[in-house]
């Protein structure tokens, strides 16, 4: 890889107290993520790769380690500093879409766009994903695949330099599920997002520039596609 | 204890911050209604007991001079039980280190040492030796407002002789509870007093040996109250009498009635709003908890739960748990406020004591009115969750539905920011929850403006009563009928600026079925100094005929300007006439009646005759007067304006306090409780909207304004409503408790608006403070596993 790295993650560890329990959700994670990647983490629940997902956005903070967002050492930024990190740099997809009910799909990307430093317009994101007929529909007018696709439109459209997606398929069926990874397929290599998917779903991987296994808290295996397969190409 | 129960406990004690506030809401209503009732209860109690054990007479009647045989022939009406005859007069006092002038209504003591009827309390010292001449038992609450003791002494003009009389007793009588001068605003402590002497001393100075010139009497449970008045009356006409009347038209005995009557309109009033809003409150809490147990109500079923057993009684248990604490604590509250307010009364009424009684019903009905309001509010909410089918309930809740409204449609959406848009959207989703919102907070404000309002209605009623009605400073009253000529002597007073002359006559007003006793007030029609206002408070001049009436003693009657009412005279010859109504007046303070002073004489047939003089005076040369006043026997005492008005704010001001205190206190509690509660409702139903955002970037700032926005709409919503409704109340209240004592106008200053809004506002803005707490320490990871 030539270019600088965007994320440079050493020696990370997450030790969760959990009552009078210690749960050991990474233990000790080396990782480096290059720009315009494609990274699918793949492992069971409990493998840690929420946790470390949580950690690169921003959300969590790791017990010990290093976490370097280019050259900005996340364990040392305080709240307003990771607020403006997600605000600035991170797009999110999550599991559950997480879209406002109150606003329509426009709006729902526009929030966003309000708010980002270099946006595109809330129309542009949604038909990258497709939706540009949609777009004054509101969440409950959408069906599962379409309100996962707003999300996707949503997370672009600030122009990330990461987009972290938290099992985007998890709650949609195979052809619909299809469409999403499309999408994000479609933002990853038109605009070059560094992007990184979590899901159960091994099929996925074939899509990944990298697949990194996660089991226990550790990295297991490190697999690099040299084809990457077309999202139209899979089904589960 | 089963799990079920178990679940309850930790699901309120999860929700303890909620819990709490409709409990503080439930405590207000509960307190309120508590304190009100026990407090009237109290005082009726304490009233009745006194009566009976100091033999409060039953019927009173004065006359000029009667012999003592008569008595035994009042005995002799059948239905009489007991009979004192009194010696009873005015007298001017003289007291070292109080220029005002002071007047007193002395009454005799039987020889016996002890009054049979009417008996006193003693507080302190003892009762008066009956045969000597110079001791006197003084009223309570007029020795407190001088600070007298047994030994000190004071002087008296006693038919015109000053005599110098030595306090050996201070004591209560149950015909003075209220101790007022006939036709004051207010009781008046330290100008007015009661005074009880030996009959023999007495007596002698009003040359009443063997004689009497009022008398009480106590009744047999049995007898026919008119028919013995009637029989009374005819038997002492020949001895001047005055109508004789029963308790209820005694005056002290009538203020306390009048009170106790508007004590329990408040009592009806007040509660009624909490408890309505407490019961919103519930409503919308539990609601809001059942609908997010929907999968744990769905699991419980599919266990083989049943629906109305065990669901329904399980939210039904945690409303009335919620209930039971807030009532208890009501409870309590209610004692200690109704304690309180007991013993502001007492400084009105003079109780020897103060049985302070609650009524276990009382508590009952409080309890049960609230148990029942909650939980009919409550069943409609857990029957819809209680009837859904388990695996419809286990699915997770569908986005809320939102549609375009009329903002999208105006264009106006395009203009707003998204947060911004979030906010109307979510008022307009909901309009019936907003409007209810609204509502609860638009009566904490009312409620406050109504427990404030009173104090500038009474601002507005002395300005009216003394600045534009009575505009004497000094008011003369002489011990009986006069010439006209003595009008000259009172102008000769040097400092006297100007003098009006009045005459006075008790009267009993009938028109139908309606009758009242009243004073008819004869004026002169071109007179300065007393001047009537008509319902615009315009001048009105008195006509040369007919009687006029305050419009509360017209309303009383039923008449309208130009019906004939029957007027009879109560004293002298006792005249009965028909007299037109000539108009009406607006009148907040008593219930009098006024004519031409020319056309009542003429009614009376009494000449020329006045009974005292309004007078203007030089305020340099006022303590001379009142010394000169002093000197001259045939002026009964005299009425500084200024010392009433001063007087009646001292009375009244602590009152004020007390309500406006509780009023705040208990609004601001409420204002806190529907915020708050909305706040923590809208809260849990967006907290996953509002950590979405922050994990998108926005800042706690961002997402608190998106938050409390809505609540900070809604509670600006309310305060124009609740002004409205403030109003509403204020003009209820103000119909509710009008009596013969006064009339509270709905005035409502602007400062009690401001005062009101204030309140809201800050009520508002702590709850949004203790729920922003909350905001700032979202779990932003948890949020975006959980599902929907």
């Amino acid at each position: 890889m030539v270019s600088e790295a965007v994320f440079r993650v050493s020696g990370l560890t997450k030790v969760y107290q959990m009552g009078e329990v210690k749960v050991h959700a990474l233990r000790g994670i080396d990782l480096e993520v290059y720009p315009g990647e494609l990274i699918v983490l793949l492992g069971p629940s409990g493998s840690g790769k929420s946790t470390l997902l949580n950690i690169l956005g921003g959300l969590d903070i790791p017990s010990s380690g290093c976490v370097l967002y280019k050259a900005k050492d996340l364990t040392k930024a305080n709240e307003r500093e990771l607020t403006e990190y997600r605000r600035f740099h991170i797009g999110f997809v999550f599991q559950f879409y997480n879209l406002i009910p109150s606003l329509t799909a426009r709006e729902n990307v526009a929030i966003v766009t309000e708010i980002a430093q270099r946006p595109m317009k809330p129309e542009d994101a949604l038909t990258i994903v497709g939706l540009s007929e949609r777009l004054d529909h509101f969440p409950s007018q959408l069906s599962g695949g379409e309100q996962q696709r707003v999300a996707i439109a949503r997370a672009v459209s600030k122009n990330p330099e990461v987009l972290l997606c938290d099992e985007p398929t998890g709650a949609l069926d195979s052809p619909t599920g299809i469409l999403v990874l499309e999408s994000l397929e479609r933002a990853n290599r038109e605009l070059g997002t560094t992007t990184l998917i979590i899901t159960h779903n091994a099929d996925i991987a074939g899509m990944a520039d990298r697949v990194i296994h996660l089991s226990n808290g550790h990295i297991s295996e490190i697999i690099s596609n040299t084809i990457k397969k077309s999202p139209k190409e899979m089904h589960w | 204890m089963n799990a079920l129960d178990l679940k309850l406990l930790r699901d309120l004690w999860r929700m303890r911050g909620q819990a709490f506030a409709i409990v503080l809401v439930i405590v207000s209503g509960v307190a309120t209604f508590v304190m009100l009732i026990s407090n009237m209860d109290s005082l009726y109690l304490t009233r009745e007991k006194y009566y009976q054990e100091n033999e409060f007479a039953d019927v009173f009647a004065s006359l000029k001079r009667a012999p003592e045989s008569i008595k035994q022939r009042i005995k002799e009406i059948p239905g009489v039980e007991q009979v004192e005859t009194r010696v009873v007069a005015d007298v001017k006092l003289d007291i070292e280190g109080f220029s005002e002038p002071v007047i007193a209504k002395l009454i005799s003591i039987p020889d016996t040492g002890k009054p049979l009827l009417n008996r006193l309390y003693i507080r302190k010292g003892r009762l008066v030796d009956p045969w000597k001449d110079d001791e006197i038992v003084v009223s309570e609450a007029f020795a407190e407002a001088h600070g007298f003791a047994p030994g000190d002494r004071i002087g008296a003009i006693i038919n015109g002789k000053w005599e110098r009389l030595v306090i050996v007793g201070i004591a209560l009588s149950p015909e003075f509870v209220l101790q007022a001068r006939p036709g004051a605003l207010s009781p008046d402590y330290k100008r007015y007093a009661i005074l009880w002497m030996g009959r023999n001393a007495l007596s002698t100075a009003y040359d009443m040996k063997g004689a009497f010139n009022d008398v009480t009497l106590t009744l047999s449970l049995d007898a026919n109250m008119n028919d013995i008045l009637i029989q009374l009356d005819n038997l002492l006409y020949d001895y001047g009498g005055l109508v004789s009347y029963g308790r209820k038209d005694q005056m002290s005995h009538r203020f306390l009635d009048e009170e106790f009557k508007q004590l329990r309109r408040s009592a009806e009033i007040f509660p009624a709003i909490f408890i309505a809003v407490a019961t919103f409150l519930l409503n919308v809490v539990v609601s809001r908890t059942v609908s997010t147990q929907r999968e744990q109500i769905a699991a419980l079923k599919a266990f083989g739960y049943s629906n109305l057993m065990i669901i329904g009684m399980h939210y039904i248990k945690m409303v009335s748990l919620i209930v039971f604490i807030g009532v208890a604590g009501g409870i309590a509250v209610g004692i200690w406020f109704g304690k309180g307010l007991g013993n502001i009364y007492m400084e009105f009424y003079r109780f020897p004591y103060l049985i302070y009684e609650l009524k276990p019903n009382v508590a009952l009905i409080a309890a049960l009115i609230t148990a029942t309001a909650a939980i009919a509010g409550t069943i409609h909410s857990v029957k819809r969750a209680a009837t859904m089918p388990p695996a419809e309930a286990m699915r997770p809740e569908p986005p809320a539905r939102y549609r375009k409204t009329i903002i999208d449609r105006l264009g106006i959406a395009r203009m707003l920011s998204q947060p911004t848009l979030i906010i109307v959207r979510d008022i307009g989703r909901r309009p019936i929850k907003s409007l209810l919102t609204i509502t609860g907070i638009a009566f904490s404000c009312a409620i406050i403006i109504a427990g404030t309002f009173s104090s500038d209605a009474v601002d507005f009623i002395v300005n009216v009563q003394f600045r534009l009605s009575q505009k004497d400073n000094m008011a003369v009253t002489f011990v009986e009928p006069v010439s006209r000529n003595a009008l000259y002597e009172l102008q000769g007073l040097s400092g006297v600026e100007y003098a009006e002359v009045f005459r006075t006559a008790p009267v009993r007003l009938r028109f139908g079925h309606q009758s009242f006793r009243t004073t008819l007030q004869g004026i002169e029609p071109d007179g300065h100094l007393r001047v009537l206002l008509d319902v615009n408070l315009k001048p009105f001049t008195v006509p040369s005929s007919g009687i006029v009436l305050s419009d509360y003693l017209g309303a009383l009657l039923g008449v309208r300007q130009g019906d004939m009412i029957t007027v009879e005279v109560l004293e002298g010859k006792r005249p009965i006439v028909q007299v037109p109504v000539a108009g009406l007046v607006e009148q907040y303070i008593g219930i009098a009646s006024y004519m031409d002073i020319t056309a009542l004489n003429r009614l009376i047939k009494e000449g020329s005759a006045i009974s005292g003089a309004y007078l203007t005076v030089d305020s340099l040369y006022q303590t001379e007067i009142y010394k000169r006043l002093v000197e001259m026997p045939r002026v009964a005492g005299a009425i500084v304006r200024e010392d009433e008005i001063k007087n009646f704010y001292e009375l009244q001001a602590e009152f004020f306090l007390f309500f406006t205190f509780v009023a705040t206190i208990l609004a601001g509690t409420i204002a806190l409780g529907v915020v708050y509660n909305s706040a923590r409702i809208a809260l849990s139903e967006r907290s996953r909207e509002l950590a979405s955002l922050r994990v998108l970037g926005y800042t706690r700032a961002e997402i608190s304004y998106i938050f409390l926005g809505e609540l900070g709409i809604l509670t600006l919503a309310s305060i124009p409503l609740g002004l409205f409704l403030g109003r509403g109340l204020c003009e209820y209240i103000a119909r509710a408790l009008s009596s013969e004592l006064f009339r509270v106008p709905a005035i409502i200053e602007l400062s009690t608006y401001s005062f009101a809004a204030t309140v809201v506002v800050i009520s508002a803005c702590l709850s949004g403070l203790i729920v922003r707490h909350r905001l700032d320490h979202l779990d932003l990871v948890e949020v975006l596993k959980a599902k929907e």
